[in-house]
């Protein structure tokens, strides 16, 4: 390989600039030249020149934001999540240095299982004074039920590694209980071969899809004596910071996406209630944190556990990775005993050093720190957000005193660190490159005597030139990391390798009950919006066009139209209720509420769109890029929309034409792309149902009740234009516009797929198709309710429907009748269908613990 | 002396419950004076699933799960269990307090070093300065260590209120020493929160005292209730327990059920249910000297009897 330096004469990078900003060590320049691991990066970099590699960034960010990676900072959802930002800029390690770092990782993990498997066991490391008892029981995270648990065996775990003022890879922090970031990692290195494919390919990286096979493998090895285990990844919702990797990791591993709620525990197994009724889950991959498990046992506010998970871990049922308890070797007072420890157990010296560490509950350390405190950072061994880490230099002179008084009051609770100013690597500023101090998380994963690594990690820099807070909550940036081979190494795909002694077996993957809910609400939703779009733009405009002339009929069909509004959305009072003949006079005001705010009850078109994203963020793991890239857009649009202080009418026809593109973007994604599986099938029956109900609504508001025939016709016009019906009349009809014509179209036209008898007869197929616990002669009772309706509803006969009911002379009776009959059957079929396949709902609650009164003498 | 304890719990549902998971600290457990000799638990509806064990501390653990629908949960524990006289012990003779301390004594890291988790703050019972500024007047320097413990139990006893009812499970600690008024599982904790403030080991006992009938009347059945107290560490002698509820130290009317760092640990019967969240609770409990030739109670369909 060529040394020669790229040189900042070159339409390039300014390597010597970039050299007098540095004050650490850097990663990447040494001695007035870049390192060797760094060569061909540099000049790939260096012939790309900083404009190109500013528009790709440009493309980073893009793709990123499409493919929806997201780090849902507060957990809160009115908070947007937010994007994912990646450096284009990989840090570079190179294979000799690599292996030693792996070489150090391997130890620090099994020396760590060793603590693991002794503090639930025999406690030897106490009982031979290695470990100070306060220290490990003080945390809080040693969790008593976890005790003596049968299976001890850290599977997963993950180092804080950052490079040291003596050019060592030095661990910062240990996570042993859910390590998260392996997704991010997978999505950066997919994402930068996208972004910069030459480069990628020139450079030998090893690739990351090992690890995941190692994962996977060991997973399923895990569960001993059961063929096929299930695998789920227990993930505590949308609401999690770090939801999308959960759901990433979900659908890359193949593995269902799964609550608390979802599961149960019955027979001593954990369960899966999916809608083909209780599956067994052999394997819990858990992002869940070990205290939140159990309900029973460990911590008993808060939904996301399984009652019972322990119980069943106990009787070797499940096997749970990390296994519950493991947040005990999270406690940054260990890094203090680690050294003796390995010395005392391997023989052996750390490979990898830790930043110094003082724990405070021995007397003389204590006094070390107290006096000390300007140069060293503080931390509680309690893993809470009240007392974070502090860096004693940043403290007031009152609040060091504060922080004194917590310490000598509780000392064990505390442990101070040295500060490390680890090393810095480059950095894409604006078009040129800055040192940024860095920290790289490591993963790996258990195999048969011993761990696998990771060829690479998560890198995340600081977002300033001198700052060392590199925390994504704190708006740090992540980059990729590259392990270069000697030789080319070939990417494996998950796929390809099948355990020889297995024979691959169709499963389609089981479907949770909240999943299956979720996509029968998307379904729900989506037409919702699609059909309130729809009136909304007939309306609209009838309300430009209608100005002008002020006939009398087109405002009574106007107005019809502006009640059928309030109706469809139930936005009361609106146009129908008190009030209403005002705002009919200036509907545009109202108008806008439908669309932003909606009413107490009534959901505005904004709120349909919210609530459609939700129910489809709830089921990330299940979207294509390209259908998440539509929903991502649509809430993103109307998002902005919301706050615009001057709506214009004009504007909104404009946002309804993009919406209904997008949303017939999405239908048509669903239909062309989605197998015809249980998930497909709810979604769609939620689509049918909506569409059936909608339409109703929109029926009874505008042709059942009795105006004058000018206005009658106007209201058939625009209603068959509202369901996209107009044209096939026409041919069909001519120009003899006929209520009974009408009606037989939207009503009981097999052939038209907005017609309802249609719903009902797809209704009527799904159903039939969905998994059933039992097959019996008998129909269920979503099947009993549609075939009656759909069958009534063959029957009629639109002619006497448009003429009958003669009693009353403002509404046709017989018609409203039949709708309202209509209506119930679907609303009953949902619930039904609720009953059989969503009633995973059920709330649970703690017993009250009696304290009881006691026997004087 | 041998006694029967019978605990029967019962919750009503106000609707149907499809499933319920449970833990239950019921069966007594051997003890420095005690031994149990059998014991049995009946529950109705009869569980799907029940399996016992030891907890952390060593308590007797039923854990056990009902998968069908019920409104309603009757758990009957019957013990029978033989209590002696504990040694008199003269508190004077006992090592100072400062010497009792874990940290002062090499066995301290006996028992995975527990005695150190007896002396860190628990769920119920968080450190206070407030704990601490009521204890450090029974202990001045250089007192036995029992003897800070008898006046500790002492100065509860006549400070704080007997009034059922004034506090619940939830009830903070910092506010029974506030209004100094509380019940047996109160006084135990703070007791504990005092002596743990002194950097001693303190344990918080759960389990039921034998009440006598005033003189000429008939005893109650039922008319029994659980009891707490505490316990310190003494490492010349062990846990001694004291109950400052009644100002003395346990003798051969205690019988102790189970113990940990505090309620928490030894909750009696503990459960998630699925359905209905809403229930009422019956406690009944009955403490009985035992006829060494009666038989246990004959249940239809014990899922437990040795």
């Amino acid at each position: 390989m060529s040394l020669e330096v790229p040189r900042g004469q070159s339409a390039g990078f300014d390597l010597s600039a970039y050299a007098t900003h540095l004050t650490a060590g850097d990663e990447m320049w040494q001695a007035g030249q870049v390192r060797p691991q760094w060569m061909r990066l540099m000049q790939g970099l260096d012939q790309l020149g900083p404009k190109n590699l500013a528009r790709q960034r440009q493309e980073a960010r893009r793709l990123l934001r499409e493919n929806g990676v997201t780090y849902n900072v507060y957990g809160d959802p009115q908070t947007p999540s937010r994007p994912w930002e990646l450096d284009l800029i990989p840090l570079v390690f190179g294979a000799a240095e690599w292996a030693r770092i792996e070489s150090g990782l391997i130890q620090r993990t099994m020396l760590l299982d060793h603590i693991f498997a002794d503090l639930y066991g025999p406690r030897r490391l106490i009982a031979e004074g290695l470990l100070p008892p306060e220290l490990v029981y003080g945390s809080g995270a040693f969790l008593l039920p976890c005790d003596q648990m049968p299976e001890r065996r850290l599977l997963l775990y993950a180092a804080d590694v950052a490079r040291g003022p003596d050019g060592r890879m030095w661990v910062l922090s240990d996570r042993t209980q859910s390590p998260l970031g392996a997704g991010y990692a997978l999505e950066n290195r997919t994402a930068l071969r996208r972004l910069l494919p030459r480069l990628t390919q020139d450079c030998q990286i090893r690739h990351l899809s090992f690890f995941f096979q190692a994962l996977r493998d060991q997973l399923q090895n895990s569960a001993r004596g059961r063929d096929q285990p299930r695998i789920a990844l227990l993930t505590a919702g949308p609401l999690d910071e770090a939801y999308f990797e959960h759901a990433y990791l979900a659908s890359y591993l193949g593995f269902p996406l799964v609550q608390g709620g979802d599961l149960t525990v019955r027979d001593g197994c954990v369960w899966l209630k999916s809608i083909e009724g209780l599956k067994q889950v052999d394997i819990l991959l858990r992002r869940v944190e070990d205290r939140n498990c159990d309900p029973l046992e460990l911590r008993g506010d808060g939904p996301g556990g399984v009652a019972g998970l322990l119980d069943s871990v106990r009787q070797g049922n499940v096997v749970v990775a990390n296994p519950l308890g493991s947040s005990a070797l999270e406690n940054p007072g260990l890094l203090a005993f680690l050294p003796r420890i390995a010395r005392h157990v391997f023989g052996q010296e750390l490979e990898l050093s830790s930043a110094a560490t003082w724990w405070c509950g021995h007397d003389g350390e204590r006094a070390y720190v107290l006096e000390h405190m300007e140069d060293l950072v503080i931390k509680s061994t309690q893993r809470s957000t009240i007392h974070p880490s502090v860096l004693g230099a940043n403290l007031s002179h009152s609040e060091k005193a504060e922080l004194r008084q917590r310490i000598e009051a509780a000392p064990h609770l505390y442990v101070a660190q040295e500060r490390v100013a680890f090393s810095t690597t480059p950095t894409l500023v604006e078009d040129h490159l800055e040192p940024r101090h860095a920290i790289l998380r490591t993963f790996l994963v258990a195999k048969e005597g011993g761990y696998t690594v990771m060829p690479g990690g998560l890198t995340r820099v600081a977002p300033d030139r001198d700052s060392f807070v590199v925390a994504t909550q704190a708006g740090g940036i992540s980059k990729d990391t590259w392990v270069l081979a000697d030789e080319p190494d070939h990417p494996i795909s998950l796929w390809l390798r099948p355990r020889d002694d297995l024979q691959t077996q169709a499963d389609e993957g089981v479907l949770s009950s909240r999943a299956g809910e979720n996509l029968f609400w998307v379904g729900r939703y989506a037409e919702r919006a699609e059909a309130v779009a729809r009136l909304l733009r007939v309306v609209l405009e009838r309300l430009h066009a209608g100005g002008e002339h002020g006939d009398e009929a087109e405002t009574g069909c106007l107005h019809q139209l502006l009640r059928a509004v309030t109706r469809l959305t139930n936005t009361l009072p609106g146009f129908v209720g008190r009030g209403g003949k005002q705002r009919l006079q200036r509907p545009w005001q109202e108008l806008r509420t439908v669309v932003l705010t909606g009413s107490d009850k009534g959901t505005s078109l904004l709120k349909t769109l919210k609530a459609l994203q939700g129910a489809s963020y709830a089921i990330r793991d299940r979207w294509s890029t390209d259908a998440w890239r539509i929903i991502d857009d649509m809430q993103e649009h109307w998002s902005d929309i919301q706050n615009k202080p001057l709506l214009s009418s004009v504007q909104v026809q404009d946002d309804l034409d993009l919406l209904l593109t997008d949303l017939l973007a999405l239908s048509g994604l669903n239909k062309e792309s989605m197998t015809r599986e249980a998930g497909w099938l709810l979604l769609d029956i939620g689509r049918r149902i909506e569409r059936g109900l909608l339409l109703i609504a929109l029926l009874r508001s505008t042709l059942v009740p009795r105006t004058n025939q000018t206005e009658e016709h106007l209201l058939q016009e625009a209603v068959l234009f509202a369901k996209q019906s107009l044209i096939t009349y026409r041919r069909r009809y001519r120009s003899y516009l006929q209520l009974a014509s009408v009606l037989e179209l939207l009503l009981i036209d097999e052939t038209n797929p907005r017609s309802l008898v249609y719903q009902f007869g797809q209704l009527q197929e799904h159903i039939a198709a969905l998994p059933r616990n039992y097959r019996a002669a008998r129909l269920s009772e979503e099947e009993r309710l549609v075939l009656a309706a759909h069958t009534r509803l063959r029957l009629i006969d639109p002619v006497a429907l448009a003429e009958g009911g003669e009693d009353r002379r403002d509404k046709r009776r017989e018609l409203d009748n039949l709708l309202a009959d209509m209506r119930q059957a679907l609303m009953a079929t949902s619930e039904a269908l609720t009953r059989t396949y969503f009633s995973h709902a059920q709330v649970s609650s703690q017993l009250v613990p009696s304290h009881d009164a006691d026997a004087a003498l | 002396m041998k006694y029967r304890v019978c605990h029967r719990t019962e919750y009503d549902y106000a609707g149907p419950v499809d499933q319920c998971h449970n833990e239950a600290r019921l069966l007594l457990r051997d003890a420095a004076h005690q031994h149990c000799t059998r014991s049995l638990l009946n529950i109705e509806p009869r569980p799907q699933v029940y399996h016992e064990r030891r907890d952390f501390f060593g308590n007797r653990v039923a854990y056990f799960a009902i998968q069908e629908r019920h409104s309603r949960l009757v758990v009957n524990a019957v013990s029978d269990v033989e209590v002696t006289t504990p040694t008199d012990i003269a508190p004077g003779a006992s090592r100072c307090w400062e010497q009792a301390r874990p940290r002062a004594t090499e066995w301290g890291l006996l028992e995975g070093g527990s005695a150190y988790l007896y002396c860190l703050d628990s769920p119920l019972v968080p450190l206070s300065a407030q704990a601490r500024q009521y204890a450090e007047i029974s202990c001045p320097p250089g007192r036995p260590l029992l003897e800070v413990a008898h006046d500790l139990m002492g100065r509860i006893y006549h400070d704080y209120a007997y009034v059922p009812g004034f506090t619940a499970v939830t009830t903070p600690l910092a506010d029974v020493m506030e209004h100094r008024k509380g019940v047996c599982q109160d006084f135990a904790h703070v007791a504990i929160a005092c002596l743990r403030s002194m950097g001693l080991p303190a344990r918080y006992v759960s389990g039921y005292l034998e009440t006598l009938p005033a003189p000429g009347q008939k005893k109650l059945v039922g008319a029994d209730a659980s009891h707490a107290w505490f316990a310190v560490f003494d490492p010349d002698l062990g846990w001694v327990d004291y109950d400052p509820t009644n100002n003395r130290m346990i003798g051969q009317r205690h019988l102790t059920a189970a113990w940990g760092r505090d309620f928490a640990d030894v909750s009696p019967l503990k459960g998630v249910l699925y359905g209905s969240g809403r229930h009422e609770l019956k406690v009944s409990v009955d403490v009985a000297r035992l006829d060494p030739a009666s038989a246990l109670p004959d249940f239809d369909d014990p899922v437990r009897s040795i």
